[in-house]
């Protein structure tokens, strides 16, 4: 287990001093969380390191999970959907069975924490058995534009909570509520992220038989349309005119998700054109994934829509000259010019490829940049400092806390 | 080396943490970002007048504040977008005066530039106003003497030295910076007082204002 001492060298000695006296502010709170799931996605992922740095921290976090079968399931994944914007037919029945599993977890999950933090939508109902304790909610979907209707009905519970949390300012919404924005971050002791020794890149880049004989445009994502790996092809077909350079395109989901299926043998039909575009399907290989982020030219993170994209954060992280489109929490990590070069279409995207593998210095000094952004606003030692203000917050309402 | 002076009260150096909190305000024209700057808290001001100093700090100096990056990236108007950012913030001694010069610069643009009040951001990138909470506690770094404060101003956070320099004076409303302040009262030089308070901190990066703040002072002793 990663012990927060060990952040030391990455953000420095101050950093972890700020984080201690915080802890020291919160001994005695219990801050319980609860979500739908201990494995899998992005919130197990942050909360299994989170909890414990917390706790080394002196506060006292737990983690709760929430039972639902798989109707239940089934039903808030629509919901999530609904939420991104994407048409789904939410019927009565629907929330109704969600009611229902609602109230079995409120009567089975004890809600004891001084602050009791809910992760989702999943258990949002939870609120009900609210008494004097406070209450977070904290939402990681995307809910700029939302299904109306869904809408309405979560606001019945976001209402009796104390606050809640988005992850980019274009997420909020008119709320009775107090609301904070805190963006998601990235561990830089991860497999994903961490340093790697040149011989496990040099692997990597045998296993798939990829040379560095010519720069490389890698774009790391699912094979799904939202990622618009399809533009990807077209915009290094556009670059691939005037620079002799290589394409990856690296992801998983396509094993579970039928329609990842199809849009990945579309990307193989249209890549059959082109010369030196590699398509590698390697779900779950962060060491992979690390290597060939390290082994790139420039990363491209083409999405027509985001959540908050942070693969673009790790891109950056390894101060590689990202190209990325102005969607969702991209714009966040990336001020055009200053930490990267955002675009809003193909031909954008073309042109801003070309123009960091023509000026390395740029691309150098942009990458170099955007490394610095993600190490001041998208580690989790920032993550965790804003969880910790987050939860003093619910003890202070004024603008500047004395503590 | 001349003895150096004791201070009659040591300085206790803070720090300055922040929380975002969101407003589910939101401008998509300029008619839109003037209306809500006129109405929204002093807090939201400070915000998107200084977060560039916290979250960009690596950048060359002068970062853009808010409104001047969203009139000149979203709007394409570079030239109110120039005059926003060149705001000499370090002239207003309070948050609302430096949201009425704010104010005035859009208006009178607006007056001038009757088209400008017809572009729309796109949907997804209006301006979302974000209110600045701050958390500010003390360190256990105490200076006595000049000499120590130098030791502790090297070591400190940026937050800290942002938390003295930039919080103390406009949002705090403190007729100068904290550091200017004790070396006054407490260390009794005024002439290095006002040496300090005469540097422009917005046109520093946090590092480099640390390094001129540190330079200055070990002159002096």
């Amino acid at each position: 287990m990663v012990r927060i001492e060990e952040y030391i060298p990455i953000v420095g000695q101050a950093i972890i001093d700020d984080l201690r006296l915080l802890g020291e502010k919160l001994k005695g709170k219990v801050i319980q969380n609860i979500n739908s799931t201990s494995v899998g996605g992005g919130v197990a992922e942050i909360l299994n390191r989170m909890v414990p740095l917390l706790m080394e921290l002196s506060v006292e976090a737990r983690w709760d999970i929430i039972k639902g079968g798989e109707q239940f399931f089934e039903i808030t994944k629509k919901f999530h959907n609904a939420l991104h914007g994407k048409p789904e037919n939410i019927t009565k029945n629907d929330f109704d069975i969600f009611l229902e599993a609602s109230r079995k977890n409120i009567e089975e999950l004890d809600t004891k924490g001084d602050i009791v933090f809910v992760h989702d939508p999943q258990p949002i109902a939870l609120i009900k058995k609210k008494t004097s304790n406070k209450w977070i909610w904290r939402c990681h979907v995307d809910i700029s534009n939302p299904n109306k209707r869904l809408w309405q009905f979560l606001m019945n519970f976001i209402v009796d909570y104390d606050s809640a949390v988005f992850s980019a300012p274009s997420f909020s919404q008119t709320l009775p509520i107090r609301q904070f924005l805190i963006p998601p971050s990235i561990d830089p002791l991860s497999d994903k992220n961490k340093e790697l020794a040149p011989d496990i890149i040099e692997t990597v880049l045998e296993k798939y038989n990829i040379t560095k004989d010519k720069p490389i445009i890698t774009q790391i994502s699912r094979f799904d349309r939202l990622k618009d790996p399809l533009g990807v092809i077209e915009a290094y077909a556009q670059v691939k005119k005037y620079i002799n350079c290589q394409l990856i395109l690296a992801g998983g989901g396509a094993t579970d998700d039928p329609e990842g299926v199809k849009v990945l043998e579309e990307v193989k039909e249209k890549a059959k054109q082109f010369k030196d575009v590699h398509i590698l399907l390697l779900p779950q290989n962060d060491i992979e994934v690390n290597a060939l982020q390290r082994v790139s030219s420039v990363i491209i993170q083409k999405s027509l829509k985001e959540g908050f994209g942070l693969t673009v954060a790790e891109a950056l992280w390894k101060a590689k000259p990202v190209v990325a489109s102005n969607v969702g929490g991209i714009p966040l990590q990336i001020k055009h010019k200053f930490s990267g070069l955002l675009c809003h279409s193909i031909d954008g995207a073309a042109f801003a490829l070309k123009q960091f593998l023509n000026s390395p210095e740029y691309a150098k000094k942009l990458g170099e940049n955007g490394r610095e952004h993600i190490r001041n606003n998208f580690l989790i030692t920032r993550h965790i400092k804003d969880y910790m203000l987050l939860f003093l917050s619910l003890y202070h309402p004024e603008d500047v806390v004395y503590l | 080396m001349a003895e150096l002076i004791k201070a009659k009260e040591p300085f206790r150096f803070f720090t300055r943490l922040h929380l975002s909190e969101l407003t589910g305000l939101r401008a998509s024209t300029l008619g839109e970002l003037l209306s809500l700057i006129k109405k929204v808290p002093g807090s939201v001001i400070y915000h998107h007048t200084h977060r560039f100093l916290q979250q960009h700090q690596y950048l060359s100096p002068e970062p853009p504040n808010d409104f001047a990056y969203w009139v000149t990236q979203e709007l394409g108007e570079e030239e109110l977008g120039e005059e926003l950012a060149s705001i000499d913030v370090v002239q207003f001694s309070t948050i609302r005066a430096l949201r009425e010069k704010i104010a005035k610069t859009i208006e009178r643009y607006l007056e001038q530039n009757r088209f400008a009040k017809l572009k729309f951001s796109r949907q997804s990138e209006g301006f979302h106003f974000v209110k600045s909470v701050s958390f500010v506690l003390p360190t256990k770094y105490v200076a006595c003497d000049l000499a120590e404060f130098i030791e502790i101003l090297n070591k400190i956070t940026i937050d800290s030295i942002y938390f003295h320099i930039f919080e103390a004076r406009l949002r705090l409303e403190k007729a100068t910076n904290d550091f200017s302040n004790w070396i006054e009262e407490s260390i009794g030089d005024k002439e290095l007082a006002e040496e300090i308070s005469k540097l422009d901190p917005y046109t520093y990066t946090l590092e480099d204002l640390r390094k001129a703040i540190a330079v200055i002072i070990a002159r002096s002793i």
